[in-house]
């Protein structure tokens, strides 16, 4: 390997320190407009009327947009397209846009809005999932359920409570809560929109997923998808908060083709708060049964989401919430219940994790609680219950390689856990935590057969490489693995691959850049490209050099015979052999995920061609009397199957340490009700950067990091994801060590001061010595769906869903993975 | 130039002066995205109106290379992973010039200091320490220390190479 696992300056670094990556908002085109929002006042009341005439005649304005030019509702989902680019009829939260004007200058845009006159009459308002379950009179979406729950699911893999009652010697019952935080990108949203000499329009926009935006511009606005052209701008920053299409970049997509004139908009920070799409608030309710020495024997897990007042991604945060517990440590029966519920508050989406940092947390929190009660070492209770490689979990979900056990033994290693765990002294604690993670969701967003990812290669003359790739680069190096894997099937430079990204005209479809998909899918695209062109040059090479083709070699922008390395042309001389052979050079290669053995309605979410493993043990230090907790140091242990790019995965892991002790210990999405004098609205509790508490340099602490690298067979070069694993073992070790350190339970992320200080007084005064939720709420469940694991005869099917029939019939696939599943257990049960 | 005097500094650059390379954050002086230097002085550009420049010399992003040149410290920030997103990245640049030009060898908690209002959310700080760390290792004193041992020299390739190799594992 001469470009893949080798430290390299990524292909756009140089365009990020000089200040040249452009991004949405550094654009400029010529007689350019500037778009601003009107947004409500009101977390939940109905437009009465909007009169724009006098912000129409207001200097430099060429449009007022409202509701009534956006009927078609759009949404990233299409079993909840519950949105349109400006409210029509009623608002559903303080910060939901109603008007839009279109001005010479933002200034002018920006004046011209306080003319708008909008008469609302103010609804009753819901503020918490609880309120939402039993409140039915005031709708916030008439399509939700029942109420205002959004969705709800009950999965059912073999009989929890009968391994309760029969194999658990101990059945551990907790209630967690996570609360809601948010992406915070450096980057404030911004596109814009222009139409071309034809009248074709183009949107440029900081989003992670311009497949689906493309998608969702031309639906909301009636146009054919081939009039329309999304061009992904670098994002400063996702993290999942640009996934979703935003009403802001559907209302300059009109304005443009109204205007004539290219029209943009760059949100406020105050805006982006209001945009959220972050994590969602999750209440969790935990049960599980182990045996004696720890093993568990079932596991029980009811979730309640608090959604905000839209769909977004919520189908499948839903599910979410729930699908990837059985990937870590084998459970050999599972039920999991979940609940969605609509609030007047900006809407929860996609935030690093999607869904699983939640239950993660209360699973590795209460594993801890488990290994105290039972006298074990927090690292030996999860190292025997491993899942096995290569099994089939109990929902169905089909594992690849697991390096989680030699990643533990890493980070056990290096932080002393053996001899320092509880001999910290007063104050000090250590943590340990795991995590396993997808490799790109298995299923997309909108049901299809198609490729998920798809590059194609471009050869001249010159010896030029051009890449062309949907993929979006949002800072996390999409990009440079495109380039260094092409690189390295060809034998040249990642530097001399010219790379078109992420533009829905010129590059073919690729999903975006979330669930973790972009390397394993795009490169294995890339490879599927790379290796065609690679046939052509080898062919027309050995033609030239008179060499057999199986013995050219690919490397140092040469093509030579790997037993005389002498023997060979330049690389340029190898495509011109090649084009004057078989006419211009080029190749495409596509990827599509392997089918999940799963079929039950929910089955969707989970399924993933490969999984990361991660371990992490924290330090922490607690003062007693602040609660103030400092974390000096953290080693984690990442399971990545091959390193692409070292600089750029060490980058990835640091920074989801990062993001995960922001989480952990301070980073809050929450609302507050103004006073009723003043419209008791429902406002963003801290809608600035100073005010949402996030780490800074001084905060963060030293980090070890270790790679596994464990090939696992469906990624690039045995690749896997980087990008969200290792955050999700960060929350729950800082509540772990908070633990060593203090010996209360903060059952609550994030783990303020003022909660240790509470769990302290608790004890102090003789109560349990824990802060957290104390009750789950009635929630109206449907039938639980009954899909036997695949060692108790099941076949990826719920035996009781009438919705699903001959659907629901297994492939053989799924037979056969049934029976792999059966003997790994065997093999389980007959281990002593 | 001309330009309206309710602008800031930031405005100014971005939209009059075309050097979109300065970044916006927040516009409040929360993120120090948008740091420039100000007569050799670190600077919120979005806390500054355009006005109170006159006759200052400003120093953006796109003033640290010398030509075609990265400067070490870009140099270093693009190799060793300093720059992911890359939206902070100029604001951290002039931040850090300004360090390195008055402290040349930082330790770790001056530059945790020095970087302490630039917020970052890609890559949790750690290799834009290192990066400016690396920096410093390039860039020759000005004066041989007072043992009488020579400058040090160490390109910053291989200043980069070895942070990385210390770090990677």
């Amino acid at each position: 390997m001469k470009v893949i696992g080798k430290a390299r300056r990524r292909v756009d670094g140089r365009a990020k320190v000089t200040g040249q990556t452009r991004f949405a908002d550094d654009l400029v085109l010529p007689r350019m407009l500037f778009c601003k929002l009107l947004r409500s006042p009101h977390p939940h009341a109905t437009i009465v009327s909007v009169d724009a005439a006098a912000a129409r005649r207001a200097p430099g304005v060429a449009l007022v947009l409202t509701g009534d030019d956006f009927p078609i509702p759009y949404g990233i989902m299409p079993v909840s397209r519950d949105e349109h680019a400006l409210c029509r009829g009623k608002v559903r939260h303080v910060g939901d846009p109603v008007a839009a004007v279109i001005a010479a200058s933002e200034w002018q845009a920006a004046e011209a809005l306080r003319l708008v006159q909008v008469g609302y009459e103010p609804l009753p308002s819901i503020d918490t999932p609880e309120d939402a379950l039993v409140m039915g009179g005031t709708r916030i979406h008439e399509y939700a359920e029942e109420r205002n729950i959004h969705r709800l699911v009950n999965l059912e893999f073999g009989d929890v409570e009968d391994a309760f009652a029969k194999q658990a010697d101990r059945v551990f019952d907790d209630l967690f809560f996570y609360g809601g935080n948010t992406h915070l990108a450096l980057e404030q949203h911004a596109a814009v929109a222009a139409t071309d000499p034809d009248g074709r329009l183009t949107l440029w926009s900081s989003t992670q997923t311009p497949h689906y935006v493309h998608r969702e511009v031309a639906r909301a606005l009636g146009l054919p998808a081939h009039r329309v052209r999304v061009i992904a701008t670098p994002s400063g920053g996702g993290f999942g908060g640009k996934s979703d299409p935003f009403n802001h970049e559907i209302v300059v997509a009109k304005a443009a083709l109204l205007t004539g004139r290219p029209v943009k908009v760059t949100l406020t920070r105050e805006e982006v708060f209001y945009c959220h799409r972050g994590r969602h608030p999750v209440l969790m309710q935990l049960r599980t049964g182990v045996k004696a020495d720890g093993t568990i024997v079932g596991m029980d897990l009811t979730t309640l989401l608090d959604g905000g007042a839209y769909g977004s991604y919520g189908p499948a945060s839903t599910l979410y919430t729930g699908q990837l517990q059985t990937v870590t440590y084998h459970v050999p029966r599972y039920r999991f219940r979940a609940c969605r519920t609509f609030t007047n508050k900006p809407a929860c989406g996609p935030k690093r994790g999607h869904g699983t940092p939640q239950p993660r947390f209360a699973q590795e929190v209460q594993l801890d609680k488990i290994a105290v009660a039972l006298g074990i070492d927090p690292a030996d209770l999860r190292l025997k219950q491993l899942a096995p490689p290569h099994s089939v979990t109990a929902n169905w979900l089909k594992l690849g390689t697991i390096g989680l056990a030699a990643c533990i033994d890493q980070v056990v290693e290096g932080s002393g856990w053996r001899t320092r765990r509880g001999k910290l002294g007063p104050g000090r604690g250590l943590g340990l935590a795991c995590s396993s993670y997808l490799c790109g969701a298995g299923v997309a967003i909108y049901w299809n057969e198609m490729p998920h990812s798809g590059v194609q290669l471009q050869l001249d003359r010159s010896g030029r490489v051009t890449a062309f790739c949907g993929a979006t680069e949002i800072g996390q190096g999409s990009d440079d693995v495109l380039a260094a894997i092409v690189a390295e099937v060809l034998g040249i430079g990642a530097e001399d691959v010219k790379l078109v990204t992420g533009d829905t005209d010129l590059t073919p479809v690729d999903l975006g850049s979330y669930s973790s998909r972009v390397t394993l899918m795009m490169g294995n695209a890339a490879i599927q490209a790379a290796e065609k062109v690679r046939g052509m040059l080898a062919s027309a090479a050995a033609a030239k050099l008179g060499v057999p083709v199986a013995r050219l070699g690919f490397a140092d922008r040469r093509v030579f015979d790997v037993e005389h390395p002498e023997v060979g042309v330049d690389f340029a001389d190898a495509v011109v052999a090649a084009e004057t052979r078989f006419g211009t050079i080029g190749a495409v290669g596509s990827y599509t995920p392997p089918r999940s053995p799963g079929s039950y309605r929910g089955a969707g979410v989970g399924p993933s061609a490969a999984y990361s493993y991660s371990a992490a043990v924290v330090e922490v230090e607690v003062d007693p009397v602040t609660g103030w907790i400092t974390v000096p140091k953290v080693w984690i242990g990442h399971d990545i199957g091959r390193i692409l790019n070292p600089v750029l995965a060490r980058g990835q892991v640091e920074g989801g340490v990062y993001m995960g002790l922001g989480e952990a210990l301070m980073e809050e999405q929450t609302f507050r009700r103004l006073p009723a004098g003043l419209s008791g609205a429902l406002v963003h509790k801290i809608p600035s950067m100073l005010e949402y508490k996030s780490p800074t340099s001084l905060e963060m602490p030293e980090v070890v990091t270790y790679f596994v690298e464990d090939a696992d067979p469906s990624g690039p070069f045995g690749a896997k994801e980087v990008g969200q694993g290792p955050l999700l073992p960060i929350m729950p070790a800082v509540a772990n060590a908070v633990f060593d350190a203090v010996g209360v339970r903060v059952d609550e992320v994030p783990i303020t001061p003022e909660k240790v200080v509470a769990a302290l007084d608790n004890r102090a005064r003789g109560k349990k010595p824990r802060v957290g939720p104390e009750t789950f709420p009635e929630v109206p469940w449907p039938e639980a769906l009954l899909v036997p694991p695949p060692w108790e005869g099941g076949d990826g099917s719920a035996r009781n869903d009438p919705k699903r029939g001959a659907a629901a019939r297994p492939s053989a696939d799924a037979q056969a993975l049934a029976r792999i599943s059966v003997a790994t257990a065997a093999r389980r049960e007959s281990r002593p | 130039m001309v330009f309206e005097g309710y602008k800031t500094l930031l405005e100014v650059l971005r939209e009059d002066l075309g050097l979109t390379g300065t970044k916006h954050g927040c516009e409040l002086g929360e993120c120090g995205a948008c740091a420039v230097l100000k007569d050799g002085k670190p600077v919120l550009s979005c806390l500054v109106l355009g006005v109170e420049c006159d006759r200052s010399d400003v120093t953006t992003v796109e003033g640290l290379a010398e030509g075609p040149e990265l400067s070490a410290l870009q140099a270093a920030f693009a190799d060793l992973g300093a720059a992911q997103c890359g939206y902070c990245t100029p604001g951290i640049l002039l931040t850090a010039k300004h360090l390195l030009d008055h402290t040349p060898r930082p330790t770790r908690d001056e530059i945790k200091e020095a970087l302490s209002g630039n917020l970052c959310r890609c890559t949790g700080y750690l290799q834009i320490f290192e990066a400016v760390e690396a920096a410093s290792a390039a860039v020759p004193l000005a004066r041989p220390s007072s043992e009488g041992t020579p400058p040090d020299e160490v390109k910053p390739a291989r200043a980069t190479q070895q942070a990385m190799r210390a770090r990677v594992r």
